[in-house]
């Protein structure tokens, strides 16, 4: 009896390939763009927790200075001597040519075993380690962009981070320029009895436990769970295919429900047996979409890895590696969704009644029924947005704004359609246009799934460019404001910079400096610059909010300025006192807008620093010229310095540079869209194919009436572009509403800044057209069938059979 | 002579080959006079009517109507004259699902462009409607959804009207009335009426009747 249940179910799916597909499809990419973005958050957190674990950390305690600062080498020595077991670490950043490197430099023979990361303190690798040049140790994708720079030796070691040297701290000090500094000490876990307290040994210094969690994890968090909502919403919009595809043959194989339980199969086990099958389905097109959601995420990655490396300095190496997890998260997803996704037709199926004819409208007419509950369900959804929009805060009630908004205006969109084509067939003059509307009315409850999929993922896409260009337009005018001097110059050497100063000093208008310290401000990792007073910054620093004659103040010494993420993150005003490194206090008397930047910024005045930093790197210097003769003195300093290329950049190169982190930064939001709307119109299309098979005897009788195929496919035709636009036109205001909350929730959230927000009309019409050719895609193929179909199909329709 | 079929061949392409449905069928039909048509079922009776409503194309033979060959028009030519010159009756299926049924009842004759709101009204009257015609057509029982379409096709007034069985769904005294309504139809207007029918009582109130046997008729 089951045996024949589950043949007679399965035949069906025999007969009707197509559908099968579109299920399938719709569930794989459902769960690939899901399963990309674990993948790619999955691997950006792994190279995060191994950055974190680097040498122990995440095991060891340590000892650092509050402000963030390095310390005297002496602290190391005094803590050895009142009998602590402590280990030196000097950490900096440095460039051996283009390539950008974090180098620890660590002591070998005080280290603890925790974080004895390499093997180094066995047999002959001891000696080349600590004596000059050194050895470098670094992961192999890292050694490999080094093979073309001059280096002291370097050696790979599997499992550091990518981007990290670790070399001998002897060697790490010479190379970072700071001679009898450390930056932290590692303590052994077990000390010894009677060693004196460490208020009293290292007074300066503080404890920090091992169990704090990196900077990098929280600062990227937001960047992650941004990801995670946009394929959540690819995996919501997959979920309708999935829906509709389920329901329709659910709703098609009623009579053979009928039949097996008139024939004796116990609803309970029908429904089993249905499970059992929909369980298949969803782990197949479970397997099939992780697979190519390791696809997309492999061709994202990149994009993804340039992003956190631009935007919060974190390494992530630009591979996959494939994690199990992925693969169960992804299955699981596809099971659970499937099953959501099929619930309703489950329930259904429970209380099927036996004896009810076999009605070929009932699906759509619950449906009509439902747009009731619906609109109601909607109305909440948009009054819980707004009533968070009012009263929440934070990342996550961003996100859930989002969520209700967007839910609640794809729950709102059949019946406001409803309403528009009642309206639409009241205008109507004759039988044919009263027809048409009347018509697509009946159509929309067997659409509105498909349509509502349609209205998210333009939605969507509306609010995410809208963003995206406004974010550009503010970015690219602060960028002109923030690079205002000409060229910028990298000296080698302190000696160096003295001469290119002095060099400088007949060629050119001004020479500003641009020297900073990295320490904390506030408990958040900042960088101190000091600035010149000078009309450069008076006349061009993106200034968002400051008191009158901010610029004297900062140049007279008592004043800083800091930048927006600094500010709304600690929530510091104007006027508001920081402590800076090495305990000094500063009031604030400006905020500046810094786009693109993870850290905190304070600016001074450039003798406020080095007064109070004395030892601050004097190695970079923007120059002031006359815009025309910027080249021959870039090229002047090259040659009189021999300085590579790269010490030496113009403006516009920067700006080039910037704007492609920028880009970058977005590439990955922007595909994700574009899947989704891919996503989308596939929906639409797999809607479209099923319900056009039902579509004739709503057709055949206007045919026989009088109208020519091709007239009938033309007005199919139009119909679906007329929902599409309709749909098209319902998304403008929910997605403008999306890109207000992206631009001054989310990314006030997850940045630390807020932009204005600009509309850009002629990306909207692109946009527009871009759906309603996919649409007109989608429906020209049943429609062209519709022409093409012959008489006797049409006439089948009157028969007695059907 | 309002309808003339010359030699007509129809083939049904099945699995098993090419089934021969009509095999040289002649016939012919005045303006003002009625045909029944019958034969077992099977016999080729609806394939027949839509090759004379311009539905489908027969593979021989040729279908003069008001003087004009309709075999080989296109699409265009044939769609207008199932517009304005034959009406069809279906067995079945034959309302458009999503306008009610005044909708219906006007749709061929406004198509048509020959609306006529008074005529409406008397045909609804007349076939028992008056009370439904703001029903939709599933909330129609089968015989009152017969009653639309045969309204809807003398809405039109068309030359020549084409029924299949169009009496199938009703009771006898209702398929009666109904029947009468066509007949005075075809008498006021002078248009032709070619009927299919299984009943002989009905068959016989027609002015001729022809039977459909194998493929030809008898
Ligand atoms: N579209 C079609 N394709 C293939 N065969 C068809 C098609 N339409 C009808 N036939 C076959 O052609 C033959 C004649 O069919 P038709 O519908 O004309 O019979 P009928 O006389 O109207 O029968 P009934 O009294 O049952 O309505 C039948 O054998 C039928 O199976
Ligand atoms: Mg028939």
């Amino acid at each position: 009896m089951v045996w024949i249940g589950l043949t007679a179910l399965l035949s069906y799916w025999r007969r009707r390939p197509v559908q099968l597909a579109m299920l399938l499809l719709g569930l794989s990419l459902a769960t690939a763009l899901w399963s990309a973005v674990q993948a790619i958050n999955g691997e950006a957190r792994a190279s995060y927790d191994r950055a974190a674990a680097i040498l122990g950390q995440d095991r060891l305690a340590q000892l650092v200075r509050e402000d963030g600062a390095r310390m005297d080498q002496q602290e190391f020595v005094r803590l050895r001597r009142a009998g602590w077991l402590a280990s030196p670490v000097i950490e900096g950043e440095m460039r051996f040519g283009d390539v950008r490197l974090r180098v620890l430099g660590i002591d070998p023979l005080t280290l603890p075993p925790q974080a004895q990361q390499v093997d180094i303190a066995a047999g002959d690798e001891l000696l080349p380690f600590i004596t000059a040049p050194g050895v470098l140790y670094a992961a192999p994708e890292t050694a490999a962009r080094l093979t073309e720079q001059a280096t002291p030796p370097v050696r790979v070691a599997e499992g550091l981070p990518p981007g990290t040297v670790v070399t001998d701290i002897g060697q790490a000090q010479v190379l970072l320029g700071a001679k009898h500094k450390i930056s932290r000490l590692l303590l052994w876990p077990d000390q010894p009895i009677g060693r004196a307290p460490l208020k009293v040994t290292a007074p300066g210094l503080t404890l920090r436990e091992p169990s704090e969690t990196g900077d990098l994890a929280r600062l990227t968090d937001s960047f992650h769970l941004n990801l995670t909502a946009f394929g959540f919403l690819a995996f919501a919009v997959g979920l309708f295919i999935v829906h509709s595809a389920i329901g329709l043959a659910f709703e098609q194989r009623r009579q053979v429900f009928r039949t097996l339980r008139a024939l004796g199969l116990p609803a309970r086990v029908l429904v089993l047996l249905l499970i059992a099958e929909l369980l298949t389905f969803a782990l197949l097109a479970g397997l099939v979409g992780v697979a190519l959601g390791y696809v997309v995420a492999s061709a994202l990655l990149p994009d993804v890895a340039a992003t956190l490396r631009g935007l919060y300095g974190a390494d992530v190496p630009g591979t996959l590696s494939i994690r199990p997890e992925v693969w169960a998260a992804g299955l699981a997803i596809a099971v659970i969704g499937t099953l959501v996704a099929a619930a309703q037709s489950l329930w259904r199926l429970w209380h099927l009644p036996l004896l009810a004819a076999a009605q070929p409208r009932a699906w759509a007419r619950t449906s009509e029924r439902a747009l009731g509950a619906q609109g109601v369900a909607a109305m909440v959804l948009l009054l819980t947005a707004a009533g968070i929009a009012h009263f929440g805060s934070g990342l996550e009630a961003g996100f859930a704004l989002l969520a209700a908004l967007l839910l609640g205006a794809a729950l709102a969109l059949p019946l406001v359609l409803t309403g528009i084509l009642h309206l639409g067939g009241r205008l109507a003059r004759g039988p044919l246009a009263e027809w048409f509307w009347a018509d697509t009315r009946q159509q929309l409850p067997g659409l509105s799934l498909a349509l509502m999929a349609l209205l998210l993922a333009l939605a969507a896409n509306v609010g995410v460019s809208t963003m995206v260009s406004s974010f550009r337009l503010t970015f690219t005018g602060w960028l002109d404001q923030r690079l205002a001097s000409e060229l910028y110059v990298t000296a080698r050497t302190e000696a160096e910079a003295t001469a290119i100063r002095d060099w400088l000093a007949q060629r050119s208008d001004a020479v500003l400096p641009i020297w900073s310290i990295e320490g904390r401000v506030a408990g958040q990792p900042a960088a101190i610059y000091g600035v010149a007073d000078h009309a450069t910054y008076r006349d061009n620093w993106p200034i968002l909010s400051a008191v009158p004659e901010v610029w004297d103040r900062i140049a007279t010494g008592d004043g800083a300025l800091i930048n927006e993420q600094l500010a709304r993150r600690q929530e510091l005003g104007l006027g508001d006192q920081i402590t800076l490194p090495g305990g000094w206090r500063a009031s604030i008397v400006g905020v500046y807008a810094d786009y693109g930047n993870p850290i905190g910024q304070v600016i001074i005045g450039i003798d406020t620093l080095v007064q109070h930093y004395p030892d601050v790197s004097r190695l970079r210097y923007a120059i002031r010229i006359a815009p025309g003769k910027a080249e021959s003195l870039a090229a002047g300093l090259r040659a009189e310095f021999g300085l590579p290329a790269q010490n030496v950049i113009d403006q516009a190169g920067i700006k080039v540079f910037s704007l492609k982190v920028f880009e970058r930064t977005f590439n990955v939001t922007a595909a994700l869209n574009v899947l989704t709307l891919g996503v989308a119109g596939l929906a639409m299309f797999a809607s479209v194919m099923t319900l056009s098979g039902m579509r004739l005897p709503q057709l055949a009788p206007v045919w026989a009436i009088g109208l020519t195929r091709r007239h009938l496919a033309w007005l199919e035709l139009s119909r679906g572009l007329l929902l599409a636009a309709l749909t098209m036109l319902a998304a403008l205001p929910v997605g403008i509403a999306l890109a207000f909350v992206l631009l001054a929730v989310v990314n006030v959230e997850a940045f630390g800044w807020r932009l204005p927000m600009h509309l850009f009309p002629g990306d909207l019409a692109r946009l527009a057209a871009l759906a309603l050719l996919a649409v007109g895609l989608a429906a020209a193929v049943p429609a062209w069938r519709l022409a093409h179909l012959s008489p006797s199909d049409l006439l089948k329709v009157f028969a007695h059979e059907r | 002579m309002l309808l003339r079929l010359h030699q007509i061949d129809k083939f049904y392409p099945t699995g098993e080959g090419p089934l021969h449905v009509l095999r040289g069928i002649d016939l012919s039909l005045e303006a003002g006079k009625s045909l029944a048509l019958t034969g077992e079922s099977g016999s080729g009776k609806s394939t027949l009517l839509h090759l004379v409503a311009g539905l489908d194309s027969p593979d021989a033979g040729e279908i003069h109507l008001g003087g004009t060959n309709i075999v080989g028009l296109n699409d265009t030519a044939l769609a207008a004259l199932r517009r304005g010159t034959v009406g069809l009756v279906f067995q079945q299926f034959n309302l458009i699902p999503s306008l009610d049924v005044a909708a219906n009842l006007a749709f061929q004759a406004r198509l048509a462009g020959r609306p006529d709101p008074a005529w409406l009204k008397v045909l609804a009257k007349r076939l028992g409607l008056a009370q439904v015609l703001t029903r939709y057509p599933e909330q129609l029982s089968s015989g009152q959804q017969q009653r639309v379409a045969i309204g809807r096709t003398l809405a039109a007034r068309p030359r020549l009207v084409l029924a299949d069985e169009p009496t199938g769904n009703l009771d006898e005294a209702t398929g009666d009335a109904v029947l009468d309504l066509m007949l005075s139809l075809v008498a006021e207007t002078g248009a032709a009426l070619l009927m299919v029918t299984h009943s002989n009582r009905l068959a016989n109130r027609l002015n001729a009747r022809v039977h459909l046997h194998a493929g030809r008729l008898v």
